[in-house]
């Protein structure tokens, strides 16, 4: 079972990722949005989208950081002080997430308007970060300091999926809570294309920092976008 | 020199009459569409008045346009860590109007009329909401709610630009008799310095180099929602069921074409002018940090003349075709803005440079000013001329809307409109003495041939000579595949394809 589920699945996955993202990127961009449903409601929103956003993307953050470079997170955690500090913090953005999903789930469910603009996608995502964020922060109450164990235990599991070459056992003694924050991990990167997650892979705000605020394309002279005016 | 072309769509609000015929045609053309049926790309508003969205001018609340700060030009949004505000703001943006300061759309429950039993009352068809599908309890607001409600003290005295205005002239809008109100048409300027498009994180909006038209790319637009915020005219608007931004594309299938604008070509009361101008692209950014007393005759400035020998020469150069050059040179937008300087630009305060122009409206003269109350006007002199100040809509009033603040800039107008209506009486009625209509016209600046032409224009021009449009026969000079236009075939409009239109799929 763990096998499949820790050793197969995985593919399954990554691979509906990888193709779907390609395929509706290609087939459909038009619906690649963040569909905001600020223009109907905008009071409860504050209260859901700002917690949620920035505890996520913290969180995310810190879990990508912490998968491909282990190294630099086993060093700072050497001081015991460090240690309580990078959990505390992961702790409290992961509250932060799980106070603003639990704000969007009940203005998605209690506003007429939202309701009406929610598609089952929607609910399907919802959902599923509910699951991760809620196994995610037990982990981190229950089995203590997480950021010292997983160095063992998820991140060669992780490289082991990506060389091809899986090695379920560094997995399958974990607790239950941590298996199923890690499966369902699994299932939501496969959702990525196929919901308004998408809006999360686009490099495009990045790039506004350093364009020029003016763009002008011309159709005649083809080739890529000319800008006007730099202003500083 | 970087010269580049520009459409232009100039009003002439003394003939707006209001009937929203421009507003209804750009409607059916783009934008009956679910998500976008409470757009009105084209919408025509009472001034005074709150006008659509709710008070849009107001920038204290929505933070539209640029502004000036430490000598260089930024977006009023973006006040403090400039750029990176953009993106810490991405998830909630707090100075995003909703649904509610534009109106709910809402259709009827036709049906029941038909179905209802048999019964005392007669049955009465309910309004829906074309969001939720439910039952609204009242409609509080719809297009054009404050539609001819000039003096209202509910709407009216919402307006921004009443800023300024003496209390006897604010008094005057709550009295029956004495209130003044006319109409603004408004679509999208396309502006030179769009703040839409400097504000977009994804680059999605653009302006195009060739025609200066302002679009967004519907397959690059992510929802970030920015431009609608941004554009202190708030011509942007976001589809709420498609999650893509939308604005006024000038109609451009159609001018490409040489056809004018459905707006302009439907509108009944001849107001609208359509041509093209060059502007110096270089100039842009000086234009747009000039003070506000002289922010209009900057923009008169960054408009080339297109009868200049070294102009032809550089538009040739750049690229420009003959028939675009030849358009310039008769361009009605070039006249009224430039030569007669008689057109002016709305809300040129907020930095964007656009390129729609109004001819302000001439109104009666107040009824103090008359001689047997003590003033000196005569309907029947030039002394009217003298009193122009006077009239009943006040200077100061149009000054806020249409020159930010500098009633020069409008009295000039209002003169030169006057002074062309005092010759024409002297030719038509001859009540009017040829030196003293002539003496009006020198006094303002303007020669017989002006005023000819600019009578010409303004009350007797033929669909060629308001609408002169170039064609750009974009179908073989783009370099896009014309095959892609067959991708778009079946599609209701706007790229949403018919299988999308039925609902969110994502
Ligand atoms: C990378 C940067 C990100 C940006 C710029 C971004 C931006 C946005 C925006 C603009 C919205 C629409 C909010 C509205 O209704 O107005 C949104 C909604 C949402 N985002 Fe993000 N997001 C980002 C990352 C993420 C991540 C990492 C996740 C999850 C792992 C996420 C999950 C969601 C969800 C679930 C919603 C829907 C909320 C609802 O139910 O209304 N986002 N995001
Ligand atoms: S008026 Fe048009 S071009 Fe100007 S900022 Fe607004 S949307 Fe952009
Ligand atoms: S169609 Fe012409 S006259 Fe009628 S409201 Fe529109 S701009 Fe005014």
């Amino acid at each position: 079972m763990d096998k499949f589920l820790f050793g197969g699945m995985p593919y399954i996955f990554l691979m509906t990722a990888i193709v779907g993202a390609i395929w509706r990127f290609r087939s459909n961009k038009y619906t690649w949005s963040s569909q905001s449903s600020q223009f109907v409601e905008n009071k409860t929103l504050f209260f859901g989208s700002f917690p949620w956003h920035y505890g996520i993307i913290t969180v995310l953050l810190g879990h990508i950081l912490g998968l491909f470079i282990p190294k630099s997170i086993l060093l700072w955690n050497a001081v015991p002080v460090r240690l309580y500090v990078l959990e505390l913090t992961a702790l409290a953005c992961g509250f932060l997430a799980l106070f603003g999903l639990l704000a969007l789930i009940y203005r998605r469910l209690t506003n007429s308007r939202v309701k009406a603009l929610t598609s089952s996608w929607d609910v399907l995502v919802l959902i599923v970060l509910l699951i991760q964020v809620v196994t995610g922060l037990g982990n981190a109450v229950l089995y203590r300091w997480g950021s010292n164990w997983y160095a063992a235990t998820a991140v060669p599991w992780m490289w082991s999926i990506l060389k091809l070459n899986p090695n379920v056992d560094y997995v399958a003694n974990l607790p239950l809570i941590t298996k199923t924050h890690i499966f369902n991990a699994l299932i939501f990167i496969g959702l990525i294309p196929f919901s308004r997650l998408a809006h999360f892979v686009v490099l495009n705000p990045y790039k506004y920092l350093v364009r020029p605020y003016q763009v002008v394309r011309w159709y005649r002279r083809g080739g890529p976008t000319v800008n006007i005016v730099q202003y500083k | 020199m970087d010269i580049r072309a520009q459409l232009s769509m100039s009003f002439h609000l003394d003939k707006c009459i209001g009937c929203h015929t421009c507003s209804v045609s750009c409607k059916n053309v783009w934008t009956t569409r679910r998500g976008a049926e409470y757009m009105w790309w084209n919408n025509v508003e009472t001034k005074p008045g709150a006008g659509y969205p709710l008070t849009w001018e107001d920038q204290e609340r929505y933070r539209g346009g640029w502004e000036v700060s430490g000598g260089s030009l930024r977006l009023k949004l973006l006040k403090g860590p400039g750029k990176i505000r953009t993106l810490a703001n991405i998830f909630f943006q707090p100075n995003l109007p909703t649904i509610d300061d534009y109106y709910e759309p809402f259709t009827y429950d036709y049906q029941n009329l038909f179905n209802a039993p048999a019964g005392d009352d007669q049955p009465v068809a309910r309004p829906k909401s074309l969001i939720t599908g439910e039952f609204m309890e009242k409609i509080v607001l719809g297009p054009n709610w404050d539609d001819d409600m000039g003096g209202s003290p509910l709407y009216a005295s919402n307006d921004p630009n009443l800023k300024g205005l003496s209390d006897s002239q604010k008094d005057m809008l709550t009295k029956f008799h004495k209130l003044f109100f006319f109409y603004l048409p408004r679509i999208c300027n396309h502006c030179l310095n769009p703040a839409c498009v400097a504000s977009c994180p994804s680059g999605a909006i653009y302006k195009r180099g060739e025609d200066g038209i302002v679009l967004i790319d519907q397959d690059t637009c992510r929802a970030w929602r920015f431009c609608v915020s941004a554009c202190p005219f708030k011509k942007p608007y976001y589809n709420w069921a498609n999650g893509k931004s939308e604005k006024c594309i000038f109609c451009y299938p159609r001018v490409e074409t040489g056809q004018p604008n459905a707006c302009a070509h439907a509108c009944t009361g001849r107001i609208r002018f359509v041509g093209a101008l060059f502007y110096d692209a270089d100039r842009i950014e000086e234009v747009a940090k000039a003070p506000e007393d002289r922010i209009v005759e900057a923009m008169r400035e960054i408009i080339l003349d297109p009868n200049d020998p070294r102009v032809i020469e550089e538009a040739r150069k750049a690229g420009i075709d003959e028939n675009w050059i030849r358009a310039a040179q008769e361009s009605p937008s070039y006249n009224l803005f430039k030569k007669w300087r008689i057109a002016l630009p709305n809300h040129p305060e907020f930095r964007t440079l656009p390129m729609n122009f109004y001819l302000p409206p001439l109104s009666p003269i107040l009824h103090n000013a008359k001689s047997e109350n003590g003033g000196t006007f005569d309907p029947e002199s030039v002394e009217f001329f003298n009193e122009i100040g006077k009239m009943r809509i006040p200077l100061r009033y149009l000054a806020n809307l249409l020159s930010a603040g500098n009633e020069q800039a409008v009295l000039e107008s209002l003169k030169k409109q006057m002074a062309v209506r005092l010759y024409r009486r002297h030719l038509r009625m001859g009540d009017i003495s040829e030196s003293q209509a002539k003496a009006a016209l020198s006094s303002v600046g303007l020669t017989t041939q002006d005023a000819d032409d600019i009578y010409r224009l303004v009350s007797l021009s033929t669909f060629q000579e308001r609408f002169v449009i170039p064609e750009t026969h974009r179908e073989i000079q783009t370099n896009v595949d014309p095959r892609t236009m067959y991708e778009k075939r079946g599609s209701v409009g706007f790229g949403v394809k018919k299988k999308e239109f039925l609902g969110r799929t994502w």
